[in-house]
C-alpha cells in the first residue's frame, strides 16, 4: 500500500506493486545493502593513520599500480582488437563466422579458475605458446605481463558484444552520402563511422576495465603472486584475510569499491549517451 | 502485405549488381577485407581457440583411464555435489528475485526507478573477493552475528551457506537484466486486457506475461547457471577450503593444480570448459528467440 501511494507516478490496473517492490527491496537489502555496508561501516571504526596505512604502504601501492596499469592496458587493447573483430563480424561473410561469434562470449561463460590454468599453461615455457615467446627471451607466465594476458582473456567480449549492436543498426545511406561527397573509404570510417561508434566503443572499454580490476580467479594461477612485483590487490585482501587483518583486508575493500562505484557511474552516463546517439 | 508497399527493410532488398569493373563505395578492397579477418582470426585463436584447445588436450594427456578416475574420485564428487547444491539453490532464488524485480521495474512507473536499476547491477561492478569478504564481515567469527551464531552452533562462514550467500551475490542480477528490456519493449496492454477481460493478477501473470518472457527468463536461467557454477574468487574466500566438505569444482581444481596434479587438475577443468560450451550453444539458441521477441514487440507497438 505505502508504495503505491507513495512513489508510483501514474496509478497502473495491474496489481502488484506494493509486493513486487516490496520483495525486491527486501531481497537486495538483505544480499547486497547491507552486507556491502557491512564493509563500510567496519572502515569508519578505524582511525585515520591505521587507515592510511593499511590501503597507502607500499606493497599496497604497488599492487594498485599493477591492478590499474594492467587492467587500462588490457581494457585498451580489447577496445581495438574487438572493434576489430565486431567489425569483421558484421561486415564480412567468411567460413565458420557463427561458430566463432558465438565462442566470442566464452571468456562470459568459463569459469576463471578454468581460465587462469589453461593460459598459464599455454604461457609456461614449454606452453604452445610460451615456447616461442621464450625464443625471444619473453617470459609471461609468472610475471606482470601474465597479469595483462588474463585481464585481456576475461575482458574480451566487451567491446565485441557493445560495438556489434550499434555496427549492425549502422545506415548504410551516411556511407554512402560519404562517398558521393568524395571521402575516401578510410575518411569515412574515421569521420563517419567511428565517431557513431564512440559513445558504445567506451562503454565496452569500461566494462572491460572494470571487469579487469576485479578479477581474482584467472589472474593468481598466472601471476606467481610476488609481493611488489605480480601481486594483484584483491589477492592482498585475501592475503589479509588470511592473516586475520579483518579491518585492513575492508580498508582496502572499501578503495576498491569506491573506484567500482566512480566507473559504475561513469558506464550508465555513457550508456545514456549511446542510447541518446541511438535516438531511442 | 500489398505488393506495392516497400520492403520493411531496405538492406533486404536485393541490391542492384554493380558491374565488375566498378569499385562498390561501401565495401573495402580486398586485400584490406581479408587483412581484417585475418588479424581478428590470429587475435582470437590465441585468446580464445588456443586456451579451449588446450583445456581438453591436457585434461586428456595421461588417457580416458586416468580422465575419468580424477573425475570420480571421492574428493570430486563431493566438489560436484556442493557445485550443484550452490547452483540448486541460487538460481532460483535469484530467479523469483528477477521476476519481481522486472515486474517492479518494467510494468510500474515511480520515483527512484533508475536509482534501483543501478542498484540491481552493483554486484555486477564488485569484485568477486570483495563479494566473499562482506559476508565473512556480517558472519563470520569477529562479524556482527559472529558470536551469536557460534552460540547457537550455526556456521555460514567456511560453510555451505556461505557458499550458497556468496554464489547468490555474483548472481544476483542475471535473471532481472534479461527479462527488464524484452518486459520494457512489450508494454502493458496485453495484461491490461487480461485485467478488463476479468482475469486475476496471478492469472495475468501466469497466462499473460510469463509465456511472453519465457525464452528471456530461460537466456537469464543459463547465464546464472553458468556463473554460480565457475564461481571462485567469492566463494574461495567464504569457503575454507575444506576438502570434501566446502570445496566447490573451481576451488577442487586449485587444490588438484597446487599439487601439481595437472592432468586431474585440467580433468575436472574440462567438465567446467563443457559446462561454458553447453552454455555457449543454448545462450546462442536462445539469443536469437529473445530477438526475435524484442523485435516482434516493438512492431506491434509501432
Amino acid at each position: 500500500m505505502i508504495f503505491s501511494r507513495t512513489l508510483l507516478r501514474q496509478r497502473s490496473v495491474l496489481p502488484g506493486f506494493d509486493l513486487a517492490l516490496g520483495f525486491t527491496i527486501f531481497y537486495l537489502s538483505l544480499l547486497v545493502l547491507i552486507p556491502l555496508s557491512a564493509a563500510f561501516i567496519k572502515t569508519a571504526s578505524m582511525t585515520w593513520p591505521a587507515f592510511v596505512e593499511a590501503v597507502a604502504s607500499p606493497r599496497v601501492v604497488a599492487s594498485y599500480k599493477l591492478t590499474f596499469g594492467s587492467s587500462l592496458l588490457a581494457a585498451v587493447i580489447n577496445a581495438v582488437f574487438g572493434l576489430l573483430v565486431a567489425w569483421v563480424l558484421v561486415r564480412y561473410e567468411f567460413f565458420g563466422k557463427r561458430i566463432v561469434d558465438a565462442l566470442v562470449d566464452l571468456p562470459f561463460a568459463l569459469p576463471t579458475a578454468v581460465a587462469g590454468i589453461t593460459l598459464t599453461g599455454l604461457y609456461a615455457t614449454n606452453g604452445w605458446i610460451g615456447q616461442y615467446l621464450d625464443l625471444v627471451g619473453i617470459k609471461v607466465s609468472f610475471t606482470p605481463l601474465g597479469v595483462f594476458i588474463a585481464m585481456t582473456f576475461i575482458g574480451l567480449p566487451f567491446v565485441v558484444r557493445t560495438v556489434q549492436p550499434i555496427l549492425e543498426d549502422l545506415a548504410k545511406e551516411l556511407e554512402e552520402a560519404s562517398a558521393t561527397l568524395g571521402a575516401t573509404r578510410l575518411q569515412t570510417f574515421h569521420r563517419v563511422i567511428l565517431p557513431i561508434l564512440t559513445p558504445a566503443l567506451l562503454t565496452g572499454f569500461a566494462l572491460a576495465f572494470a571487469r579487469a580490476l576485479g578479477e581474482y580467479g584467472s589472474i593468481i594461477f598466472i601471476a606467481g603472486n610476488m609481493p611488489m612485483v605480480s601481486e594483484i590487490t584483491p589477492l592482498l585482501i585475501i592475503t589479509k584475510l588470511e592473516q586475520y587483518d579483518y579491518a585492513g583486508a575492508t580498508a582496502i575493500a572499501v578503495v576498491m569499491l569506491v573506484m567500482s562505484f566512480i566507473l559504475l557511474l561513469t558506464i550508465n552516463l555513457l550508456q545514456a549517451w549511446t542510447r541518446k546517439r541511438q535516438g531511442k | 502485405m500489398s505488393a506495392i508497399s516497400p520492403p520493411l527493410n531496405a538492406h533486404a532488398a536485393p541490391a542492384l549488381q554493380a558491374p565488375p569493373h566498378l569499385k562498390s563505395a561501401t565495401q573495402e578492397p580486398a586485400w584490406v577485407r581479408y587483412t581484417l579477418i585475418g588479424t581478428a582470426l590470429v587475435f582470437l585463436t590465441i585468446f580464445l581457440f588456443l586456451p579451449l584447445a588446450s583445456v581438453f588436450t591436457e585434461a586428456l594427456r595421461k588417457g580416458w583411464q586416468a580422465y575419468i578416475e580424477a573425475i570420480a574420485e571421492p574428493d570430486a564428487i563431493s566438489a560436484i555435489w556442493l557445485t550443484l547444491t550452490a547452483a540448486v539453490i541460487a538460481v532460483p532464488l535469484n530467479l523469483v528475485f528477477g521476476v519481481a524485480a522486472a515486474w517492479t521495474i518494467a510494468k510500474f512507473d515511480f520515483r527512484g526507478k533508475n536509482i534501483l536499476l543501478t542498484l540491481i547491477d552493483l554486484p555486477f561492478s564488485v569484485s568477486p573477493v570483495i563479494s566473499g569478504l562482506i559476508y565473512v564481515l556480517v558472519f563470520g567469527l569477529q562479524g556482527w552475528f559472529g558470536e551469536w551464531l557460534r552460540d547457537h552452533d550455526w556456521k555460514v562462514i567456511f560453510a555451505v551457506p556461505g557458499i550458497v550467500l556468496a554464489t547468490i551475490f555474483v548472481t544476483f542480477p542475471f535473471v532481472a537484466r534479461e527479462l527488464i528490456p524484452l518486459m520494457q519493449a512489450q508494454g502493458n496492454e496485453q495484461e491490461e486486457a487480461a485485467r478488463v477481460l476479468g482475469a486475476s493478477g496471478w492469472q495475468t501473470f501466469w497466462k499473460v506475461t510469463l509465456p511472453n518472457v519465457k525464452w528471456a527468463l530461460l537466456y537469464g536461467v543459463i547465464l546464472c547457471n553458468a556463473r554460480a557454477m565457475g564461481e571462485f574468487g567469492a566463494v574461495s574466500v567464504v569457503s575454507g577450503h575444506i576438502r570434501g566438505q566446502t570445496n566447490t569444482l573451481p576451488l577442487h581444481i586449485e587444490i588438484l593444480y597446487n599439487e601439481y596434479q595437472m592432468a586431474a587438475a585440467f580433468a575436472v577443468a574440462s567438465l567446467l570448459a563443457s559446462l561454458a560450451l553447453v552454455t555457449l550453444v543454448l545462450k546462442y539458441l536462445v539469443e536469437r528467440q529473445v530477438a526475435k521477441e524484442i523485435a516482434q514487440a516493438q512492431a506491434d507497438v509501432h
